[in-house]
């Protein structure tokens, strides 16, 4: 019997229905956790044959892995846990997708709706408590809503600005039945994003581009969801004008190519932050100019136009004055100007853009100092060393938060978009490690490495076991200095070095490998790192690679929190605390 | 400076909560909230006064539009010609013999009601704008106001403008 026929003869429980409808959205993969009230759907899953489950150690893991997973596909990541405090740990990676707006729908159990505010066994109100870190959120109370909340969630997660939904499922709804349609219409009549970009906006917005004489462009990770890369490049060549992204955006634009600034903010280019500063005017696509990309905001581009286009009309005028608001999806508009600039009715001063390069070329002279001449390991030339070994291989790279994360972004020469994955609002350490672990399910053939810190990677290190259950050959590389080292460089400049509670003491990596049946390497000089990145590489399965680096390496350029973009420091000897 | 901010929702448990907690998390204030089913119960209408620039209202409306389950958000115009804003107060006023009539006087000028009477009180209930009910607090005040209720402020456009469903 098919699935079609099945529908219409027989009356389904609700957790039947619950799988029938990720059927229909096409889902087949999912990430989880089992446990008391959601059994009735792991009973379903036991005969399943479309859907195939991952069992994680964490449900945060499962999370941020269903991240991993929508960051590669574009396709929203699910996950499936139980109640109570299956669903509480659920919150750290449903706010960390909704900061990156990646597309998540997360189904929680929930008792028995008639326990639901009696503070039954496992009962959390997951509903309030993710009321301000989701897109959006459905208590199901009857099993007539399951199907259409199902398709509502996926359609609101995926589309306009992509973010988690998060969906709690009462035992009874899923022990109920009835008969199962699935919705093909959705009614939603206080939900229309907006895509098409205003056409006089634009045509305003190209206009004053062209009339600019030192324009930048920045292009965040908005452009990724919109899948804008191709229109970003176009656009930027034929306007001549250099472009910076956001830790978010990287990748976006080809790292090498003459207009890329690279990454722009706190930790960022030095010329990028300056030719920001320096500009006059700033076209802001994807971004919502985090405090970690304008720096002090009262000093930010404020001789600039401002013309910004983002699908959020929120993320608009909120931190930053625009000249030039245009709300629509990032594809649309690009595609208005750039067929609009083909009309042959504008220009540039070609020359004017040179100056402006060169400009830009004399800042780029400036360079970091390294914070210590040592003969440890310095963590830089580690990312430097990952880099020449993966560059042709088309690596996915997932690093977690920290100084190796900074590292990473400014010395891994991204190419391509949906390359590096790493949590940017939220700026979650234990992120990486289960993201990279989504990527590789996403994408088997590709060679995927973790870039870790050794405090990060102690936050999800308990999915080393997943790795080896579903034989996910993630590479971990852990920069271990033995510090949080993001929190030491603060403590260093700005606490005259209180080092407190930054010390991080590791287990030995090596061991804990041999343990958990991956392969463990220790690497403590330059001249291991290429052979050690080899083996690594040539390894089928998951390995750990512990490099032993300097660890009071600092993060350079810096400009301090607060501070303009344009005071930056590149060394030891700059106190950066300025005027 | 004080704004009205007219919201229509989908009358679905949690959008009352959602609405508030998008206050609280962005730190905007809330003077008053009133919120009652619109002739389509499916839908409810409700009325926040707030305060803040042009540019935090203006963030606010944005941020009250993007809930999935607000239908429209509207700052409602401040002029008197444009529009009309009613709150009701029942006010609870001591009511020795000294004052007793003066209270009934004041009640008079303002068109307020009595709707309860003790030997030792009288309640008022009174509906005005926002300058005519302030203003009949203020009176009342020093004659002993002993407990006073006040709904929130309602508001509606004049004449041809509607606020409903065509987002």
């Amino acid at each position: 019997m098919t699935a079609e026929q099945l529908n219409k003869t027989e009356k389904m429980t609700g957790a039947k229905i619950f799988l029938e409808c990720l059927r229909k959205e096409g889902v087949d993969k999912i990430f989880g956790y089992p446990g008391g009230v959601i059994l009735h759907i792991y009973d379903e899953l036991y005969k399943c044959d479309y859907i195939k489950h991952y069992l994680v150690r964490h449900e945060q893991a499962a999370v941020h892995a269903a991240e991993g997973y929508a960051r590669i596909t574009g396709k929203p990541g699910v996950v499936l846990v139980t109640s109570g405090p299956g669903a509480c740990n659920t919150i750290t990676g449903i706010a960390n997708a909704y900061y990156d707006s990646y597309p998540l729908v997360v189904f929680t159990g929930q008792v028995d709706s008639k326990l639901i505010g009696n503070d039954a066994f496992q009962e959390s109100d997951i509903v309030g408590i993710t009321r301000t870190c989701c897109k959006h959120n459905y208590l199901v109370k009857n099993i007539s809503d399951l199907p259409r909340v199902i398709k509502e969630s996926f359609h609101i997660a995926r589309t306009g600005k992509p973010g988690p939904v998060v969906v709690s499922l009462p035992k009874d709804v899923l022990t109920s039945k009835m008969d199962f349609e699935y919705p093909d219409k959705i009614s939603l009549p206080g939900y229309n994003p907006t895509y098409e970009g205003h056409p006089i906006q634009c045509r305003r917005a190209l206009k004053v581009m062209c009339e600019a004489q030192r324009p930048v462009i920045i292009s965040g990770g908005g452009v990724i969801h919109s899948e804008a890369w191709r229109e970003i490049r176009e656009l930027a060549k034929q306007l001549n004008i250099p472009v910076a992204t956001t830790l978010m955006g990287i990748g976006t634009y080809p790292q090498g190519d003459e207009l890329s600034l690279g990454m722009l903010g706190m930790h960022g280019n030095y010329w990028a932050n300056l030719a920001v500063s320096n500009c006059d005017v700033l076209f802001a696509v994807g971004t919502r100019f985090n405090d970690r990309i304008t720096g002090c905001l009262k000093r930010f581009c404020k001789d600039a136009q401002v013309i910004h286009v983002d699908i959020d009309p929120c993320s608009i005028s909120k931190n930053v004055h625009v000249d030039i608001p245009i709300v629509g999806d990032a594809k649309n508009v690009l595609n208005v100007m750039i067929n609009e600039f083909k009309t042959g009715k504008y220009s540039y001063n070609v020359e004017m853009r040179k100056i402006w390069v060169k400009q830009i070329d004399s800042w780029k002279e400036k360079k970091v100092i390294r914070a210590v001449e040592s003969m440890a390991m310095s963590p830089q030339s580690v990312i430097e060393h990952i880099y020449n070994k993966t560059k042709d291989k088309k690596a996915i790279i997932a690093t977690e938060v920290g100084q190796h994360q900074m590292w990473t972004a400014q010395l891994y020469k991204f190419t391509q978009p949906r390359q590096l994955i790493t949590s940017g609002g939220l700026g979650t350490m234990g992120f990486g490690f289960p993201a990279a672990i989504g990527a590789q399910i996403a994408a088997p053939d590709r060679l995927v490495f973790n870039i870790a810190g050794d405090g990060s990677i102690q936050m999800n290190i308990q999915e080393l076991m997943t790795c080896v259950d579903y034989k996910i050959p993630v590479k971990i590389a852990v920069i271990n200095n033995g510090y949080l080292g993001m929190v030491r460089q603060w403590q260093e400049k700005l606490f005259d070095k209180h080092y407190s509670q930054t010390h991080i003491s590791s287990p030995d990596y090596v061991k804990l490998a041999e343990a958990y049946g991956v392969l463990g390497i220790r690497i403590t000089k330059d001249e291991e790192i290429d052979s050690a990145l080899d083996r690594a590489i040539a390894y089928n399965g998951p390995v750990i690679m512990d490099f032993v680096v300097e660890p009071f390496e600092m993060v350079y350029p810096w400009v301090l929190a607060g501070k303009p973009l344009n005071e930056v420091i590149l060394s030891n000897s700059e106190s950066g605390l300025g005027e | 400076m004080k704004h009205t901010i007219s919201i229509l929702v989908k009358n679905e448990a949690g959008i009352l909560s959602s609405v508030c907690d998008l206050f609280s998390t962005r730190g905007y204030n809330i003077e008053s909230l009133t919120v009652a089913a619109t002739i389509d119960s499916v839908y409810s209408r409700i009325t926040i006064v707030t305060t803040g620039d042009d540019v935090v209202i203006e963030q606010i409306c944005k941020q009250l539009n993007r809930l999935i389950n607000t239908i429209k958000v509207v700052e409602l115009p401040k002029s008197a010609e444009k529009c009309i804003d009613r709150e009701l107060i029942l006010c609870k006023v001591s009511a020795k013999d000294d004052v007793r009539s003066e209270i009934l006087r004041i009640s008079e000028i303002f068109g307020a009601k009595i709707i309860d009477v003790s030997p030792d009180t009288y309640t008022l209930e009174y509906s005005g704008d926002n300058r005519q009910v302030m203003a009949i607090i203020a009176l009342l005040r020093p004659l002993g106001i002993k407990e006073i209720v006040r709904s929130g402020m309602v508001a509606i456009t004049r004449e041809n403008q509607f606020i409903n469903l065509n987002k």
